[in-house]
């Protein structure tokens, strides 16, 4: 309480708070959701070092993650097809705590990448992309943007540890 | 004075599990074959706005409203989320068009309980955090169980009875190719079945499917541009009672009864049972509750047990009830179940109804309920 002071009135200490709360309860909330087609089908791609994506003829736009729909033109996708696993730097920031508010050893830098896809391109609105960490890039080459439109390649797992996750790509590294 | 109608609806699922599709590849399959329905329609230019009834305990995703726009295309339009039953999404498309503002408008709704783990914990979740919650009651059908109690001791309705409307319900699901979980049940093994919370027994509660269900409503002026064989929405109401159970009226459904009488001065109906060749779909998850409801609406008085022994709510008697049976067969898909509803009334008055079609079909009765210790009831009238 005391990080504000308060004009007037009485405030509540941390055992009256206590004692006013009556009942608790913890949810019990477990699910299992299915990845669908289209997900699958990019984890699937993901365990063989591929990002996959899938392409509607009508816009042009490429969907990584891929949807077996475009939500622009409301119709089935035309085909699959393979980013070349690089791309570059579209934005990017670093975070120097942890999601438990601990000061992290190392900043951690996460960027949008927009993804290259051999025989398309795209604009800075729509556009094949990825979140992902930055493996060798430092909060300076951040603060200064210099990492912005740098080019990035995926860093694999080995193939036996790779499990069908975003985490099979162990991070983008700046090439 | 804008007249609205329902132009087109799809769906995907009916099925106990759908391991195949994610949520919204269902729902973009129903959304597809909607949108085909109301004459091939194209969403991006042909709908204005976009409705979509979910709840996001049950979707596992929190603030899933943001989830909603893409697999309807209504990516970049107007596109808001009711937390409730598909039919409190449709009076929303309703109003929304009569007020002018919008001349077509979409209502999706969809449920995915076989992706629910802990699915009785989540139906917990819904009970008063502090005086029911901490009672921690055995089964989540006991609230269900005292309603159905408080129900059958008012109107001296019997075990039987509620066994004469599952055997018929159940018998008409298998007209049904959305009943994944009809079969044919006699009155003797209804009546050995086991007890889950008495009075209800295993038979009167209705499984659970995953489906989605999409739907197109239109203005009179923009509808007339699709069609001549129009379902018309003629009046819709809904009402919330208050949640507490002891401040209720176990014995009748109340927001039942207000949006039965909001939705029938709607569509300027005095009684209705005067309406001509009527089918009534109602929400039976459980047993009584269909029983309730018909009194509730003014479909049945306190002698309904006498109208179910007489065949009255039979396929062939004068008020068919869930003529391709309801919950009961085709499980619930949580909050698309009133759209289940609506689809069946829908086609009956189209003549789509397959082997459930109740010949010459015009007028239609749909009820939705949220279900488990809810007292959120909605009523459509449809004519063609
Ligand atoms: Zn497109």
């Amino acid at each position: 309480m005391g990080m504000f002071r308060l004009r007037g009135g009485t405030s509540l200490s941390d055992r009256e708070f206590r004692e006013i709360v009556k009942e608790s309860s913890e949810p019990r909330a477990r699910y299992s959701m299915t990845a669908g087609q289209a997900y699958s089908r990019f984890f699937e791609g993901l365990k063989n070092g591929v990002i996959l994506g899938t392409v509607c003829d009508s816009c042009g736009m490429v969907f990584i993650p891929p949807k077996i729909y475009c939500p622009y033109c409301f119709r089935s996708v035309s085909r699959w097809v393979e980013s070349s696993g690089e791309g570059k730097v579209f934005t990017a920031v670093a975070s120097y705590i942890s999601a438990d508010v601990k000061p992290l050893d190392k900043p951690e830098i996460v960027a949008v990448i927009k993804l290259d896809v051999p025989g398309y391109r795209f604009d800075n609105y729509r556009f094949p992309g990825i979140m992902h960490r930055i493996c060798n890039a430092s909060d300076e080459d951040v603060k200064t943007q210099r990492i912005f439109d740098a080019r990035v390649r995926a860093r694999w797992l080995p193939k036996e540890k790779r499990t069908g996750s975003i985490n099979d790509i162990e991070c983008f590294e700046v090439v | 004075m804008v007249e609205v109608a329902v132009i087109g609806m799809g769906y995907s699922g009916f099925s106990p599990s759908t391991p195949h599709l994610s949520f919204r590849e269902m729902v973009y399959e129903a959304a597809k074959r909607a949108y085909i329905d109301a004459g091939d329609i194209d969403p991006r230019r042909d709908i204005d706005a976009f409705v979509s009834c979910q709840e996001d305990f049950w979707e596992g995703v929190s603030i899933s409203d943001e989830f909603a726009p893409e697999q309807i295309g209504g990516v970049l339009k107007p596109v808001y989320t009711v937390a409730g039953d598909g039919l409190q999404c449709i009076a929303s498309a309703v109003a929304m068009i009569k007020s002018g503002a919008f001349d077509v408008v979409a209502v999706e709704a969809h449920g995915k309980p076989s992706e629910i783990s802990t699915l009785s914990d989540i139906v917990r979740f819904s009970f008063d955090p502090i005086y029911v919650r901490p009672l921690d009651l055995a089964s989540i059908h006991a609230l269900q169980a005292i309603e159905a109690r408080a129900f059958m001791d008012s109107f001296n309705i019997s075990k039987e009875a509620l066994g004469l409307y599952v055997v018929m319900s159940r018998r008409n699901g298998l007209r049904s190719s959305r009943a994944s979980h009809a079969s044919e049940i006699d009155l003797d093994t209804y009546m050995k079945s086991d007890m889950v919370s008495d009075p209800l027994s295993e038979h009167d509660i209705a499984p659970f499917s995953d489906a989605a269900i999409v739907a197109v409503l239109a203005s009179d002026t923009v509808a007339r541009g699709y069609s001549d064989d129009l379902v018309w929405v003629r009046g819709v109401g809904f009402a919330s009672d208050i949640y507490t159970y002891v401040f209720r009226d176990l014995s009748i459904d109340r927001s039942a009864r207000i949006a039965a009488d909001k939705a029938y001065k709607m569509a300027g109906i005095d009684s209705p049972k005067s309406l001509r060749n009527l089918v009534v779909e109602l929400d039976e998850r459980y047993s009584y509750k269909a029983l309730q409801t018909l009194i509730s609406i003014g479909l049945a008085g306190p002698d309904i047990a006498r109208d179910l022994e007489s065949g009255v709510f039979n396929r062939s008697g004068a008020i068919p009830v869930n003529p391709g049976g309801g919950a009961l067969s085709e499980g619930v898909p949580l909050e698309a179940h009133g759209l289940a509803r609506l689809l069946s009334g829908y086609e009956q008055l189209k003549g789509r109804a397959g082997s459930a079609q109740i010949d010459d079909a015009e007028n239609a009765i749909i009820h939705g309920w949220r279900g488990f210790a809810t007292a959120t009831s909605s009523i459509v009238v449809l004519s063609r």
